[in-house]
């Protein structure tokens, strides 16, 4: 072993966490237990994370608001939204546990927004079935993220804040040995060793130019695992959620919360049509987020979008009040930001990438991947939205599933007697490989090379996409990886960010190629994934998900086929508890 | 590196807008650079020194992740005032160039990084919530509104950095700053909590070394009355228990009606009395 590797700062845990948001946490509290020892790497600084954007609530069926609704009613709107490629066994799992998971949050200290009863406030959302998103007026994710965040302070984990890591390590039988990372302040190289890993680094939405995702967002966790042999799956599906701000350009593609439609906003076009009753006249503006991002992009196509092309957003008549009690953050946003009032007038809104809905494939009972003793959980898995993910389904999402993953990497790690050994040669050349870029000269500038993959991304992989479209982006993608191998950066290690989004860029790259080789091997149009050369949704291809590797390529992998008591559910053609509703309704 | 790149020539002035950033490792040795950045409309303090670290100066440290005033990151010193560089708009600050410094109360790391470990150190040993009952908790409007306001904290350490007692001080040691005071807050007025957090209030964590200048509260991006709404009360809770002999007699007296059943009850809660007594000073 060289002295490089031998003096290297070294951490041995029985269960590593990589991704300090909303999962992450979530995982390491589960599996922090006496004699265990955990550790959480963030990219950030604690109670930073993207989970903190999260805005309109967490979706769990309580029925405190409309008693009709259940999990099977959670279920049934959660498959028909993801279009039924959906893994139907992780959707169950979430709809039963997702009520659960928010108590608990309730009893570390969660503070929901109220009914006049004392009970937990439930506000309706796009294509759910009932009043179910358990909210904090819009700031539900910082609620959630702070009350995990404190959690795990309390319990005995240790934190390494900003910290990246560039490699996971595995052992001779292939199995999960750790990672190796650095610190972003000092540059200073940490090995760290585990006999199990929980990924939960979130999505990669920062491919497009027009997002609401934060800077973090570069699906570093998602490329990790691809190249250490995970497999990927429905890497196609990319949602935009309908509603971004417009202008001005510096805020283009920041969040605006479903919320102000769940609590009555309505979508009207230039010419003063509110267009939704057109495009979908039972749900209207509250249709599933693909439906409604499509809608508002082809009225622009036609136009009849707004001056800075996208839709307006009027929600006057539910009054200054209301408004600034339902969505104080919005009105503050657009205030500050934009100059405008929101309970005065109305106000542009376009789709923005969102939401990665595809990831590393995970299995429901434990998250566990193909890499033993890895699991993942969160953005960064796949399985749960299939082709389109409901709002309010990634929060209960990474509260059913960090548990989960953490509870799975406890087991798996309680069954191995010591961590795997970790090879110090791959080590070394893994440290070389990422001091590199220090030595190029006259080389590419990350930022750069970012924003034109950005370009590439909005104008071949976007919201509307066809296979001569994708041929030509995955050329254009091909071309910028070969650039990409000679990105150079200069000064010191000293947190240095144009060496870290080197990182950044390497894995979106990786990324960017799998959503390009799902988008062509989807010859079809389904949820979020809009082909114009396969305009319908085709139910031989709805038998199939894409399962890419770096060993196999793409693959075409069943669906898994639900059992009798569940497929039943959806023999009515409406949701268990509306069913429920209007029998209710019949009798009286 | 300390030579700023000059503009376009032809570029008009409206279009321009001129930065002084502090750049350096340490304290000592910090230097102001002047850079230039495209103006747009609408844009915040961030975009611009966004624009110089992309096109001019990739190493150029700063810390920020949402860009939408959620997450707390981006807190620096603009023109001297502790603020978010995301909400902040250019447009507001007017033609002088704009200077851009990491928070002062805290070490430096680079350019404009401070080192905040301290803030997560602090908070490590305030109790925790802990429920009194299972959930579902029974809680309602009004009592969930109250504590909202402190859970809108979105961590920037601006408070802690223009708290006096931290910045011009250094009292790190004596007083754990109006965010934990805020954090504390939130836990002792959840009606679900049972913890207790005054001694720790009373001793460790200095609530006395605040003498109520409402710094914190007018840098607040989040617009929480951090001292009339968190370290007022924080402050008289402490009194009742530790200071005030009528306050505490009257709400003994108070206590025993309502529990006439034990008279014995009265008054114990005193016996965990804080550590060290100098520090209170009501």
């Amino acid at each position: 072993m060289s002295t490089q590797v031998a003096t290297l700062e070294s951490h041995t845990f029985d269960v590593l966490v990589i991704g300090s948001g909303g999962a992450g946490l979530r995982a390491a509290v589960q599996a922090s237990v006496p004699g265990v020892s955990v550790g959480i790497i963030g990219k950030s600084l604690l109670g930073k994370a993207h989970t903190v954007m999260a805005e309109g609530g967490v979706a769990a069926s309580f029925g405190n608001v409309d008693r009709w609704d259940g999990w099977e009613t959670h279920f049934y709107d959660t498959m028909r939204s993801g279009h039924f490629i959906n893994d139907y066994r992780i959707a169950e799992k979430f709809a039963h546990e997702a009520t659960e998971r928010v108590l608990e949050l309730e009893e570390w200290g969660a503070v929901f927004d109220r009914t006049p009863d004392g009970k937990i406030m439930q506000r309706p959302f796009g294509a759910h079935s009932f009043r179910r998103l358990a909210h904090i007026g819009d700031r539900t994710g910082m609620e959630l993220l702070r009350t995990l965040q404190y959690k795990a302070i309390s319990q005995d984990i240790e934190i390494f804040q900003e910290v990246t890591v560039t490699k996971l390590l595995k052992d001779e039988a292939g199995r999960i040995a750790g990672a190796l990372a650095y610190y972003r302040a000092t540059g200073d190289f940490v090995l760290f060793r585990a006999k199990a890993v929980v990924l939960a680094t979130g999505g990669w939405g920062k491919l497009y130019k027009v997002t609401s995702n934060s800077w973090e967002s570069t699906g570093d966790g998602g490329a990790l695992a691809y190249r250490a042999g995970a497999e990927m799956m429905d890497m196609e599906m990319v949602q935009f959620h309908p509603t971004g701000m417009v202008w001005p350009p510096g805020v283009r593609g920041l969040l605006v919360t479903e919320g102000v439609r769940g609590e009555g906003g309505l979508l009207y076009n230039s010419e003063g049509e509110r267009f939704m009753l057109q495009y979908d006249p039972e749900r209207k503006e509250l249709s599933s987020r693909d439906v409604v991002a499509r809608s508002i992009f082809k009225e622009v196509q036609a136009g009849r979008g707004t001056p800075h092309g996208g839709a307006w957003l009027d929600i006057t008549h539910k009054g200054p009040e209301f408004i600034k009690r339902k969505l104080p953050g919005m009105y503050e946003q657009y205030l500050t930001l934009a100059d405008v009032d929101i309970t005065k007038e109305k106000f542009e809104v376009a789709p923005t990438c969102h939401y990665t809905m595809g990831g590393v494939r995970a299995e429901a009972e434990t998250c566990a991947t193909n890499i033993p003793g890895l699991f993942a959980a969160g953005e960064v898995a796949c399985g749960l939205h299939g082709a389109n993910r409901l709002g309010g389904n990634s929060l209960a999402d990474l509260l059913v599933f960090g548990r989960r993953a953490g509870e799975g990497a406890l087991a798996y790690a309680r069954d191995v007697a010591e961590a795997s050994s970790v090879n110090a040669q791959e080590i070394e050349t893994e440290m070389a490989r990422v001091m590199a870029p220090f030595s190029v000269s006259h080389g590419e500038n990350p930022f750069e090379i970012h924003e034109e993959l950005q370009d590439i991304m909005s104008a071949h992989a976007g919201i509307v996409r066809s296979g001569p479209d994708l041929e030509k982006g995955l050329a254009k993608l091909q071309a910028l990886t070969d650039r990409a191998t000679n990105m150079a950066v200069s000064g010191s290690r000293v947190y240095n960010p144009g060496w870290h989004a080197v990182f950044d860029v390497q894995s979106m790259l990786a990324l960017a190629e799998l959503i390009f080789r799902g988008a062509l091997a989807r010859q079809e149009s389904r949820g979020a994934h809009w082909r114009t050369d396969y305009p319908d949704e085709l139910p031989e291809m709805g038998q199939w998900n894409f399962v890419q590797s770096i060993d196999e390529g793409v693959q075409a992998v069943p669906v898994p086929q639900m059992p009798k008591e569940l497929s039943r559910l959806f023999e009515r053609g409406m949701a268990p508890g509306a069913w429920t509703k209007q029998q209710e309704g019949k009798e009286n | 590196m300390n030579t700023a790149p000059e503009a376009p020539r032809e570029a008009h002035h409206q279009e321009w807008i001129s930065l002084r950033i502090m750049r350096g490792t340490t304290k000592e040795r910090q230097k102001v650079v002047s850079y230039q950045a495209p103006y747009s409309p609408g844009m915040v303090v961030l975009d611009a020194v966004r624009w110089v670290q992309e096109h001019q100066q990739p190493d150029l440290a700063v810390r920020w992740n949402c860009k939408a005033a959620h997450c707390g990151s981006c807190g620096t010193e603009i023109n001297g005032r502790p603020r978010l560089l995301c909400k902040t708009r250019v447009d507001e600050l007017g033609q002088a160039p704009i200077t851009v410094a990491p928070m002062k109360a805290f070490p430096l790391i680079k350019d404009l990084v401070s080192d905040v470990s301290w803030n997560y150190a602090v908070v490590k040993t305030i109790p925790p919530f802990k429920a009194k009952v299972k959930a579902p908790f029974t809680m309602y409007p009004e009592d969930a509104e109250r504590i909202q306001e402190f859970h809108k904290c979105i961590e920037c350490f601006l408070c802690q950095d223009t708290c006096h007692v931290l910045r011009e001080h250094q009292q790190f040691g004596k007083y754990y700053g109006p965010r934990s005071m805020v954090l504390i807050a939130s836990l002792e007025m959840h009606p679900m909590d049972e913890g207790d957090r005054l001694p720790l209030l009373d001793g460790n964590a200095g609530l006395a070394m605040c003498n109520v200048t409402g710094c914190c509260t007018n840098v607040c991006p989040q617009g929480i009355r951090i001292t009339e709404n968190a370290i007022i009360p924080l402050k008289e809770r402490v009194a009742d228990r530790y200071y005030d002999p009528l306050k505490k007699w009257i709400s003994n007296r108070r206590e025993k009606r309502r529990q006439d059943q034990d008279h014995r009850n009265v008054g114990t809660r005193d016996n965990n009395h804080h550590d060290d007594p100098s520090i209170g000073a009501y």
